[in-house]
């Protein structure tokens, strides 16, 4: 048997590969917190809870539509983006002028009642997702067999990423939301109609955690606290990468999975606690994340 | 028709929460006209043009601009009706390139200047696209803010304190550069400090103290009111 | 209707001690009118047990100093924690294992509990206090993340299962505490220290400028605090408080679980403060009450509770941001202020 530094090869790039999916959700998620926070300085606590809608939601169209995986891959986020515009436009437009902090309080009332009631319907138990035809069985790469869908899911979210990426940094569009973060009240006075602008990118933030959602279905089962325990984490992602760049938030996503795949291979007891040391150790050696500046 | 009142504002108060600084004030701007508001350090000038934009908290009176009434109108809409805004301290993005500073706010009316007139307008601009906005000097900065906005095809201009921070040598193009604008037939409303720099270019002037208007004095007058106007900004 | 009798007890007792909050100086009839107020609050707690089940009010004793200690982070200092469970539940670990494996006296356990958090708090507090407003939030979350892990998978804390077991111990060799009158007088003693010591803090110059540093962090800085060691201080006391809470609670129900150490258990600790008041000396005690008794009343009947927590998170952010208490006091101040 082949091994690297007295570790199984197979194993150690099994679970890197793993590591890598993870950390394509957490850059996926810290992602669209980042752009929710840049334009709403909001922290949205719910973000795991549409992670879960969208899987709930890929889940339900095919038990009940026979709507199958690529639809659902375009429907499941659409309507995750049209939940958050709703709570968005009735709730949290309230909140602006007053201290951020209600804004985190609020989503995370709405995050207890989204996963209290899927958790109500349908219990705590998983329910398996199967993956599209198009993408079973795998690839021998000769040092490890790589799944197709788990090479599928690693591929879309860094399009996805990317794509968010260049959306933003290089687009008219783009550019209208890095100036209305930055100084609202002028925009506005361009003539650009900002509260719009805002839903939007409240909706499109969310979109990103349920497209999240119908990705993860396949690999982990569909089940109402799937995105509980995963906000916490992706909440240390975000301050160790800091907010303040987008392209920040997808490298730190992806490094913190890898990491945290070895970490499974190297000292298994600690994987589900690295991400958080190494936010402390963050902490003490760079205050403001390592692609942050303090605002 | 060069007598029609193009801004017209009657009886304007405005709030910030709870402090009431505009006190019912009244003017009027009429077409191709370049009028300054002046005064002392929280006078209300600058209150003045974010009320007309609507970015103060409250107004009660009348804000109107060739007959239609701003007060109680969405505030991206008011830019649409052909008003541009170049705010104190210049609001340049740093976030953005100068490009995309000069391309961000939309074109609102036809007939707005191309880039090529703009640059040659101010040629410190040419060729800095890439540069963010927020590196260029205070000087090229205000020239930005000025030129993002000649793009728009906007006949009313609202210039705040053009000139705040500049050595004598810019503020000498800036003034080349709005007598231009005025040649074109731009109609300004502008806050300035600088009395001299607006006597240069101004056709009238209106004195504003503790947020109310006091005085009204056409350039041609200026001679004759110098030592009221001396008494007025404290100068 | 024995619930009813606590929300006026706990009410009276609120009343009591709110007018000490204005400045203000008292006249001599709103000094009577408090100490009387105070006395019924306290003959009230002290005969609550005839009247209620010890446990259910021992419960929210325990849940309302938990709650208090919370809001003199977010209510004085102006610091969202949202990782207090880690304290609760972490010394409810501790405190057990001592009890229960030791052998320890309560009291002993639960100060051991209580030195834990403290501990605890510093470390976190250390980290957290270097970033502002909602990152804090953030890092006190991801923090206690980091306890509940640790919990799930230590070999003392007994994973799944809890501590179970844990004997009441006699109190000081002497005082039997599985008898539930002497159990609840230790509680209420328990709660009412850690509530004075809150009362007193709150009040004193130290307090002062913890408000001053939630009212404007930069203008205290100016004026040569050194608003770390302050924010530091009220995080450790915060800390070791709500451990004290948790200890407590631990001793009466005989159990350490993983359910006092989840994030869900320091967002229901916000909602106590944020419903029953956040700033008010005695918003936390009403909201803890609330809370309690809706666990109590909603376990009966088929509602989800976290729908219903959810909602009422949502409810009192969108439009009852004062709280139960702040309401009141709100009200109370806002009548003598329209005759001027």
């Amino acid at each position: 048997m082949v091994t690297l530094f007295g570790i199984p090869a197979q194993a150690l790039f099994g679970q890197l590969l793993l590591g890598l999916i993870n950390g394509s959700f957490y850059a996926l998620l810290s992602l669209g917190l980042a752009v929710i926070f840049g334009m709403l300085n909001v922290i949205n606590f719910a973000h795991g809870a549409f992670y879960m809608v969208g899987a709930f939601t890929a889940w339900l169209m095919l038990q009940h539509l026979g709507i199958g995986y690529w639809p659902a891959l375009l429907l499941a986020p659409l309507v995750v983006g049209l939940l958050g515009i709703v709570l968005e436009k009735t709730m949290l437009s309230r909140l602006y002028k007053l201290d951020h902090l209600y804004g985190l309080l609020l989503t995370f009332g709405v995050a207890l009642m989204l996963e209290g009631g899927f958790r109500h319907w349908f219990g705590v138990s998983g329910m398996p997702y199967p993956i599209p035809a198009e993408l079973r069985g795998g690839q021998n790469l000769g040092f490890m067999f790589l799944p197709n869908y788990r090479g599928w899911v690693v591929i879309a979210s860094l399009v996805v990423c990317l794509g968010t990426w260049y959306a933003i940094e290089r687009t008219r569009l783009g550019a209208y939301l890095r100036a209305a973060t930055e100084n609202p009240v002028l925009v506005q006075a361009f003539g650009i109609n900002v509260p719009v602008m805002v839903t939007a990118t409240y909706g499109f933030g969310v979109a990103l955690a349920g497209l999240a959602g119908v990705l993860a279905a396949p690999i982990y089962q569909v089940n109402p606290l799937m995105g509980s325990n995963l906000i916490v984490i992706v909440f240390a992602v975000v301050v160790i990468g800091g907010m303040g760049s987008i392209l920040g938030a997808i490298v730190t996503g992806l490094g913190l999975g890898l990491l945290e795949g070895l970490t499974k291979v190297v000292y298994p007891e600690a994987s589900s606690i690295v991400v958080f040391v190494i936010m402390a150790i963050v902490l003490l050696i760079k205050p403001a994340g390592l692609f942050g500046r303090e605002r | 028709m060069p007598d029609a009142a193009m801004l017209e504002i009657v009886d304007l108060h405005a709030f910030y929460g709870e402090s009431h600084v505009l006190h019912g004030i009244g003017l009027e701007v009429r077409q191709g006209e370049v009028v300054t508001l002046l005064g002392r350090n929280g006078a209300g000038k600058t209150t003045t043009l974010r009320a007309v934009m609507g970015i103060v908290g409250k107004r009660t009176g009348s804000i109107r601009l060739r007959g239609t009434e701003l007060i109680g109108m969405a505030q991206h809409r008011v830019a649409r009706l052909g008003i541009g805004y170049v705010p104190e301290e210049r609001g340049i993005f740093s976030s953005l390139s100068v490009d995309e500073n000069l391309t961000l706010p939309p074109v609102v009316k036809p007939g707005g200047m191309t880039l090529a007139q703009i640059h040659e307008l101010f040629p410190n601009l040419a060729g800095r696209g890439s540069t963010q906005g927020t590196r260029l000097s205070g000087g090229e900065q205000q020239m930005l803010a000025v030129a993002r906005i000649l793009r728009t095809g906007a006949d009313l201009i609202l210039l705040d304190e053009p000139t705040e921070g500049l050595a004598p040598v810019i503020i000498e193009q800036i003034g080349r550069a709005v007598r231009a604008l005025k040649r074109r037939g731009f109609t300004i409303l502008m806050v300035e400090q600088n009395f001299r720099f607006a006597a240069t270019i101004a056709d009238r002037h209106y004195v504003m103290e503790e947020g109310h208007v006091v005085d009204m004095i056409p350039n041609d007058r200026l001679a004759e009111n110098t030592g009221k106007l001396h008494a007025y900004l404290g100068v | 209707m024995p619930d009813t009798t606590t929300t006026s007890a706990v009410s009276s007792a609120a009343t009591a001690v709110l007018p000490g909050r204005a400045a203000a100086p008292g006249t001599d009839r709103d000094r009577t009118v408090r100490i009387a107020l105070i006395v019924l609050g306290l003959s009230a707690a002290a005969a609550a047990p005839f009247v209620l089940y010890p446990v259910f009010v021992m419960k929210v004793l325990c849940f309302a100093l938990f709650a208090c200690a919370f809001n003199l982070l977010i209510g004085y200092a102006g610091l969202l924690s949202f990782g207090h469970a880690a304290f609760f539940g972490g010394a409810a670990y501790v405190t057990a294992h001592a009890a229960k494996v030791w052998g320890l006296d309560p009291a002993l356990s639960i100060l051991l509990g209580t030195g834990f958090a403290g501990l605890l708090g510093l470390v976190f507090g250390a980290l957290a206090i270097r970033r502002q407003g909602i990152y804090f939030a953030m890092i006190t979350l991801a923090l206690s993340q980091m306890i509940f892990f640790l919990a799930l998978q230590m070999p003392f804390t007994g994973g799944e299962d809890g501590i179970q077991g844990v004997p009441r111990g006699m109190l000081f060799g002497v005082i039997d505490l599985n008898r539930p009158l002497a159990m609840y007088y230790f509680v209420l003693a328990v709660f009412l220290a850690g509530f004075v010591l809150i009362w007193r803090t709150v009040h004193s110059p130290f307090g002062q400028v913890l408000k001053a540093i939630r009212e404007n962090e930069a203008r205290a800085v100016s004026l040569g605090y050194r608003t770390e060691r302050y924010k530091l201080l009220a995080f450790v006391l915060s800390a070791a408080l709500a451990g004290m809470a948790g200890g407590t609670k631990a001793l009466v129900f005989q159990l350490a679980s993983l359910t006092d150490v989840t994030w869900q258990m320091s967002g229901e600790v916000v909602l106590m403060t944020l419903l029953g008041g956040m700033g008010t000396l005695l918003g936390p005690v009403v909201g803890a009450a609330f809370v309690v008794m809706l666990g109590n009343y909603l376990a009966a009947t088929s509602l989800p509770v976290p729908v219903v927590i959810g909602a009422i998170f949502v409810v009192c952010v969108l439009v009852f941001r004062r709280g139960i208490v702040g309401e009141l006091a709100h009200r109370l101040r806002s009548r003598p202020s329209r005759d001027r």
